[in-house]
């Protein structure tokens, strides 16, 4: 079975689900990170592939970007890197990434060089949904890979129809009208977005992103949704660790999950 | 047949790989585009601004020195003579009043030589609405009597800082902003370029260049077509519009001339249908220059409204399928072509508008030859630019 429908199945609550971009902040970093989610708690790793314009970005992922291809972040590169992790790791993997280097690389060769790796997921925010049912959903549910789309605050309810249908383990619902990295509270508005999603009683699980930054924010979005998903606020924080990246690592997840870290 | 299909191609080039949160507002535009530029109010409006307000119909002038020149009949569509001084308000006018139509109170806008920043900033002062542009840093100190003009305006005026710093990374921030105001705000795009519709939109409110080309023809030679017509070409508006009543009249060769930087081979250039290839950039399928990996390059020309890695998805179809021919002109030329013009018909033409005129020199005529030459814009904006050059160009 898919490592993310597995991964529903077993926890459909509260689940962590960490984005970060591979080669930042050093090219060989991006396994390493993983291991490192996983050994203190994250359920679900999303691995940003970077790209020159990333259109719906903040400044934060996009200078990780920036400084992971200056690092000579690559495709082929995070694939090898992936062969390498994909044993030492039992944490769904999903992709993300925007589709002009997917369609470079060979977008049919993408999608199948990634259920090779035991990639579970892809999100691809630029792909439109009838490009994708013309030329990818049936190769994407012959290869088993989960794949996501977004819904909105703007998203119809006729649309989200079409999101749930379409989408394979779980719906990235974004949490706000905005790029990524937002800092503030959640609002009432957004609350009120969130129950509307709930309401709707959608099959395929949702994630809440975009604006998730802290223990507060990811607790009121577990109340609406299976989980959540942080980006900017973990580049941050690997971004001020200084040092080695594990113990960062470790007390942000902690901090997320409320976990007390003992002081030696 | 040169059309754009119902879902936003031009053959293999088009559409819209847009993330689902610019979706309502793209839809919203596709929905209503085609209605609003059909409604006769809308036309009305449309028209009688371009009348009063803009100064058109723009002369078509006939160039006699430089006819003389190159031996052949060379007309100037005077664009350079618009309100505001280049082809970049048609699209603004009737992009207001379409962002009226829709209710919309705040209006964001990219810009590159300044001259669609102007444009903008102006029709927003004419319909009383908050205007943002967004324009490269790089761009800001090259073109500062735009930026001047601008803030004078009533615009706030944002620099981008990522990547080179050029109409790319402003584009890049205006799209980011729509995305964070997804209610109240249109983004009046400044060039044949993005997702469907903007480019069918922007050929749609440029064409108006071409419908006047074919009636002071029709009066002035007897004929309504010319033998060629030659536009510069950055993201494409002011091309798309002097070919628009041309595109299926095979007779009709269309010229773009793109900005070959420092040359066509030399890492710096923006001669995109030469260098580019197909990929998604701003929104569209359609040739962008990119490095094997699929990460876009940062392209360089002299011209601030020429420095883009890519181009309307129109013109990837036009030069893909042979319909349009692509000249490079490096930047040397482009300001020689400047001189040139000034020297010989009185009119110092936009750097970019330059280039076109640099092509003059890379075709063969024979004496019956009727070419227009689209002059898309006036140089003061790059008098800065031109200056250094005043020495050699005695
Ligand atoms: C005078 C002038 N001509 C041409 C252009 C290039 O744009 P487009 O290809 O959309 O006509 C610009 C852009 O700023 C311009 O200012």
């Amino acid at each position: 079975m898919n490592r993310i429908t597995e991964l529903f199945q077993r926890k459909p609550h509260e689940i962590l689900n960490i984005y970060f971009t591979a080669g930042y902040p050093r090219r060989d970093d991006t396994a390493p990170i993983v291991q490192a989610l996983e050994r203190a708690g994250a359920d679900l790793v999303e691995v940003g592939m970077p790209y020159s314009d990333p259109l719906a970005d903040g400044p934060t992922i996009q200078a990780s970007g920036t400084r992971a291809l200056a690092n000579g972040m690559s495709l082929p590169l995070l694939f090898e890197q992936l062969a390498d992790l994909r044993p030492r790791t039992r944490l769904p993997i999903v992709l993300m990434g925007y589709l002009n280097p997917i369609m470079q690389y060979g977008d049919e060769a993408f999608f199948r060089r990634c259920a090779e790796l035991g990639v579970d997921g892809l999100i691809i925010p630029d792909l439109p949904m009838p490009e994708y049912e013309a030329h990818y959903r049936d190769l994407v549910r012959d290869l088993d890979l989960g794949f996501s789309f977004l819904i909105t605050p703007q998203t119809s309810a006729e649309r989200i129809r079409r999101v749930d249908e379409l989408s394979r383990g779980f719906i990235y619902m974004v949490s706000n009208a905005s790029i990524t990295g937002a800092k503030n509270a959640i609002s009432g508005k957004q609350i009120e977005y969130f129950r509307r999603i709930q309401a709707m009683e959608l099959d395929t699980p949702r994630l809440i992103g975009f604006g998730i930054s802290n223990r507060e924010t990811f607790t009121t979005a577990c109340e609406f949704a299976q989980g959540a998903i942080i980006g900017s606020a973990f580049i941050r924080a690997l971004g001020d660790a200084g040092g080695p990246l594990e113990p960062a690592i470790t007390r942000f997840v902690h901090a997320i999950r409320g976990i007390q870290v003992p002081i030696h | 047949m040169i059309a754009i299909d119902e879902r936003g191609y031009y053959g293999e080039f088009g559409g819209a790989y847009i993330p689902e949160m610019l979706h309502a507002n793209i839809e919203e535009l596709r929905r209503q585009y085609v209605d609003i530029w059909e409604d006769d109010a809308f036309q009305r409006d449309f028209r009688r601004l371009l009348r009063d307000y803009v100064g058109r119909p723009t002369p078509l002038y006939l160039a006699e020195r430089l006819s003389a020149h190159y031996g052949a009949t060379i007309y100037l569509k005077r664009e350079d003579l618009c309100h505001t001084g280049a082809h970049k308000v048609n699209n603004t006018i009737g992009q207001i009043l379409l962002a009226q139509r829709l209710g919309k109170k705040r209006i964001i806008a990219e810009t590159g030589a300044g001259q669609h920043g102007v444009a903008t900033a102006t029709v927003c002062a004419l319909a009383g609405l908050q205007c943002i542009v967004y324009m490269g840093a790089v761009d800001i100190r090259r073109q500062a009597p735009n930026v001047s003009r601008m803030k004078m305006l009533g615009a706030e005026v944002r620099p981008a800082t990522s990547g080179s710093q050029t109409l790319k990374d402003a584009t890049n921030e205006a799209i980011r902003d729509w995305i964070n105001h997804p209610e109240d705000t249109h983004y009046i795009i400044g060039s044949a370029v993005g997702p469907h519709p903007y480019p069918d939109m922007l050929a749609r409110l440029q064409s108006v260049i071409s419908e006047e080309m074919m009636q002071q023809l029709a009066e002035q030679t007897g004929r309504d077509a010319p033998d060629a017509i030659l536009a510069c070409v950055g993201g494409g508006s002011n091309a798309a519009g002097a070919y628009y009543h041309y595109l299926n009249r095979p007779e009709v060769r269309l010229i773009a001339v793109e900005a070959a930087g420092k040359g066509v081979h030399s890492g710096e250039s923006a001669a995109t249908s030469v260098l580019g290839t197909q990929g998604i950039i701003h929104g569209s399928r359609t040739l962008l220059m990119q490095t094997n990996d699929g990460q876009i390059v940062e392209p360089y020309s002299l011209s601030a409204g020429l420095d883009y890695p890519g181009i309307g998805p129109m013109h990837a179809h036009l030069i893909a399928s042979g319909r349009a021919e692509a000249i490079a002109i490096p930047d040397g030329e482009a300001v020689r072509a400047a001189f040139f013009l000034a020297r010989k018909e009185g009119i110092i033409p936009a750097l970019e508008t330059a280039h076109a005129f640099a092509a003059l020199d890379h075709l063969a005529y024979s004496a019956d030859d009727v070419l227009v030459v689209n002059l898309s814009g006036r140089g003061d904006k790059d008098l800065a630019t031109f200056i250094p050059f005043l020495d050699e160009n005695r």
